[in-house]
């Protein structure tokens, strides 16, 4: 007789406090000021009079187990066997002593960490899955990420930023990334390669239809197989179509570019939340290096870091010089494609006598 | 095992540079797992190709619908280590707070049964186990779930939660984040694991304005948490930061940088605040964390309808709650209840394939409102409307029961 399957137990969202560093647990809800000793090292203190020091490093998100048992036995030599990810994945360590900043800190240098992240800095790209896993890629966001994080981590391990900047990347439009200061994103240029073969077997019709944003696309007879069509003079080349139908390939070696955003910012503070807006396009999507992206990303940031006014975020910044002087200043051009057709579009145009000269 | 590595001349050109590299770390596995090595050789070929190589379909455990992300390799005639490559998520606890023990005993299982490459963490905040044979998804789900862990939602389902660290370790927090997040999470074990939604439903919990985890463009349901009495000024540490800083300092980056000119700095370098006009942003609060910090009557503020691009734009979540306390079990029990409203309101009137921030956009705010048994309120809106369009002969009757409302 064979056994009876396992039935999973749907225990759901466990209990953090199993998880907590003691301190943290103690003093759950009782935490008074915090202050940044250094860029990388946090220090809060409680209520109760307890302090806590956190060191941050950055790692490369896709871990492979070696990398993650490091990172354990770097726990367990200088900080107590805890350790907790941010939502960049950033790795903190948490220590009682001030004095064991300084060693768990070297320790994570030697293996290659970058301690970092803090404050005014450049943190770690939020970044998505990529050639390396998605279904529906146009490039490898893990790629990405490294190449502008090799070149950007002055600014990770510094705090020299006018305002903390958060960058994130997408491989399609979709934005699995979300909002950022600066945004890395594909952006298809060319309506989808249809293999009618393909599409009557692999394709619920209908909803590939209605998931069109511009309704662009037709079921249509071809060599007499039942498949779609799409309209190209309607199709935005978003790329919608391409999940739920996969014989309509939007990806594209050559025309699937790199666009670039800035101006998002989830948070509340000073300005309410915004959504980040396109600066430039037409970028190729060049690995391994992404060379191209690298230099308009770095030109901004350079640009933003000399002009920017203490606590502006990048949103913020832009807001206080105007568009064409941040066009000017980054030397990106101007084009009738950063004029906003979508709906709701009006609310992005000038409806004043407002010019700055 | 001892498959000859491909040749990886691009991937190779990734493990230069002071980033941690995820191409050394993936060469590291494949010295013992052959899964390691041809995934190289067909991401070599994507770097090569500009195109992607992974097909979806279907895979899952016994007992639930979704938590898998299946992967085919539409190039396995030349990686054929690598042919099933799928991602089982997993839902860390709140806060992504690890021992060193439980990732120790992530590592042995997942290296046993897996490729032994794990995303910490996805977008959505799940723990993503990569690269796993159809075979092996029972197996190695089974060990996971012995240890206390569950899988997380995929497709049309309620989606891996996340919180900031909070309460753990943060003096702006204003609610239990983690409790907030198991408790509504929780609720809807079923819809995690039974994708059957019209589409992804994501909940985010910040702990304030600061908003860490995103919420306001990341979850369908934000709750944010925020005080409503006065914010709490230490003046003896004003006068300390004011020293230290400098008035001019001050004035420049924290007086002028308040959104609603609600500060003002004394001639004895004490801080006044008008806290009815303060819309508590967070930024005075962040520049001097030792002598300002959140009131004490904390709760939190929800909005509903965030979301990324497809298909209408990406979508900032707006408000639906004001201000609600969350302190004690009612509060909580309270919370519960809502999120289960909103759902299920949404389950009823989203499309499919609609997210709830579309639906909203669709049907209009009044009527999700109407549908919640809540009341309008002006913080919902930025200003009212500015347009005549809108039949008005229900105004007297709405009045009446305005009236009627607010007399209990």
């Amino acid at each position: 007789m064979s056994a009876q399957p396992r039935m999973p137990t749907e225990s759901g969202t466990p209990d953090h406090f199993q998880y907590l560093h003691p301190v943290l647990k103690r003093n759950y809800g009782q935490w008074a000021w915090h202050e940044r000793p250094r860029p990388g090292v946090l220090h809060h203190v409680s209520k109760t009079g307890d302090q806590v020091w956190t060191v941050r490093a950055g790692t490369q998100r896709q871990m492979d187990v070696y990398t993650i048992r490091k990172l354990c036995d770097i726990a367990d030599k200088y900080a107590d066997g805890y350790m907790r990810f941010t939502i960049r994945s950033n790795i903190e360590f948490m220590v009682t002593d001030e004095n064991r900043v300084k060693p768990l800190i070297e320790a994570l240098t030697k293996e290659g960490f970058p301690i970092g992240g803090t404050g005014n800095s450049v943190s770690m790209i939020s970044h998505t899955q990529g050639w390396l896993h998605c279904d529906i890629p146009g490039t490898d966001a893990s790629g990405v990420v490294k190449s502008l994080m090799d070149v950007l981590h002055d600014e990770y391990i510094r705090e020299e930023m006018p305002n903390r900047v958060k960058i994130t990347t997408s491989c399609c439009q979709i934005n699995c990334g979300g909002q950022g200061d600066i945004a890395i994103n594909v952006q298809h240029t060319k309506p989808p390669k249809i293999n009618h073969d393909l599409v009557a077997n692999l394709c619920e019709r209908p909803s590939v239809v209605a998931r069109c944003p511009v309704a662009a696309i037709r079921p249509a007879l071809v060599n007499g197989k039942p498949s779609l069509e799409v309209d190209e003079r309607k199709c935005i080349c978003c790329g919608a179509c391409y999940p739920p139908c996969p014989p309509m390939q939007i990806n594209d070696p050559e025309h699937s570019k790199i666009a670039i955003w800035v101006g998002g910012k989830n948070s509340n503070a000073r300005s309410k939340p915004s959504l980040h807006k396109l600066v430039a396009a037409g970028i190729p999507n060049n690995p391994p290096r992404w060379p191209e992206a690298a230099a308009v990303v770095k030109k901004i940031l350079a640009v933003y870091k000399q002009d920017a006014h203490a606590w502006e975020r990048m949103g913020e910044w832009v807001e206080r010089i105007g568009w064409p002087r941040f066009f000017e200043l980054t030397g990106l051009p101007f084009t009738k494609f950063h004029v906003d057709n979508w709906r709701g579009a009006r609310a992005s145009l000038n409806t004043s006598a407002h010019v700055r000269f | 095992m001892s498959k000859k590595m491909h040749a990886t001349p691009m991937l190779d050109q990734l493990e230069s540079g002071p980033w941690p590299s995820f191409i050394t770390g993936i060469k590291r596995l494949a010295k013992d797992n052959d899964m390691a090595v041809d995934l190289l050789g067909q991401l070599e070929h994507s770097y090569a190709t500009r195109k992607g190589y992974w097909k979806g379909g279907t895979a899952s455990v016994i007992g639930y619908g979704g938590g898998v992300i299946p992967r085919f390799s539409e190039v396995a005639e030349k990686f054929p280590e690598s042919k099933e490559f799928h991602t089982i998520r997993i839902m860390p606890a709140p806060g992504m707070h690890y021992s060193s023990d439980i990732l120790r005993k992530f590592c042995d299982i997942w290296e046993k049964h897996g490729s032994g490459l794990i995303a910490l963490h996805g977008q959505t905040g799940d723990i993503m186990l990569q690269g796993c044979t159809t075979e092996k998804i029972q197996p190695c789900f089974d060990e996971f779930n012995e240890l206390g862990f569950d899988m997380g939602g995929a497709g049309p389902s309620v989606r891996t939660g996340m919180s900031c660290v909070g309460h753990a370790r943060c003096e702006h927090s204003c609610y239990d984040e983690g409790r907030a997040h198991r408790e509504v999470l929780n609720t809807f074990i079923d819809d995690i694991h039974r994708p059957a939604l019209p589409y992804k439903f994501k909940f985010k919990f910040s702990g304030c304005g600061n908003d860490c985890m995103n919420a306001v463009q990341r979850s369908d349901m934000a709750v944010i948490g925020t005080w409503r009495d006065d914010i709490q000024v230490d003046q003896a540490e004003v006068k300390n930061f004011v020293k230290a800083k400098g008035r001019e300092y001050v004035i420049d980056n924290v007086v002028t940088r308040c959104p609603t000119q609600c500060l003002k700095l004394k001639a004895d370098d004490t801080l006044e605040i008008d806290n009815r006009n303060c819309v508590r942003c967070m930024h005075c609060i962040n520049v001097m964390t030792r002598a300002l910090s959140p009131g004490k009557d904390r709760g939190v503020t929800i909005l509903a309808g965030g979301k990324r691009t497809l298909k209408i734009g990406d979508l900032l979540g707006t408000m639906i709650v004001p201000f609600m306390k969350l302190e004690t079990d009612e509060d909580f029990e309270k919370l519960v209840t809502l999120s289960r409203n909103l759902m299920e309101f949404w389950v009823e009137n989203g499309l499919e394939h609609e997210r709830c921030g579309e639906m909203i956009e669709r049907i209009g705010l009044n009527n999700l409102i109407e549908g919640l048994g809540m009341e309008v309120d002006p913080n919902m809106v930025r200003h009212p409307r500015t347009n005549p369009y809108v039949r008005l002969d229900g105004w007297d009757d709405e009045i009446e029961r305005l009236k009627q409302v607010k007399a209990g």
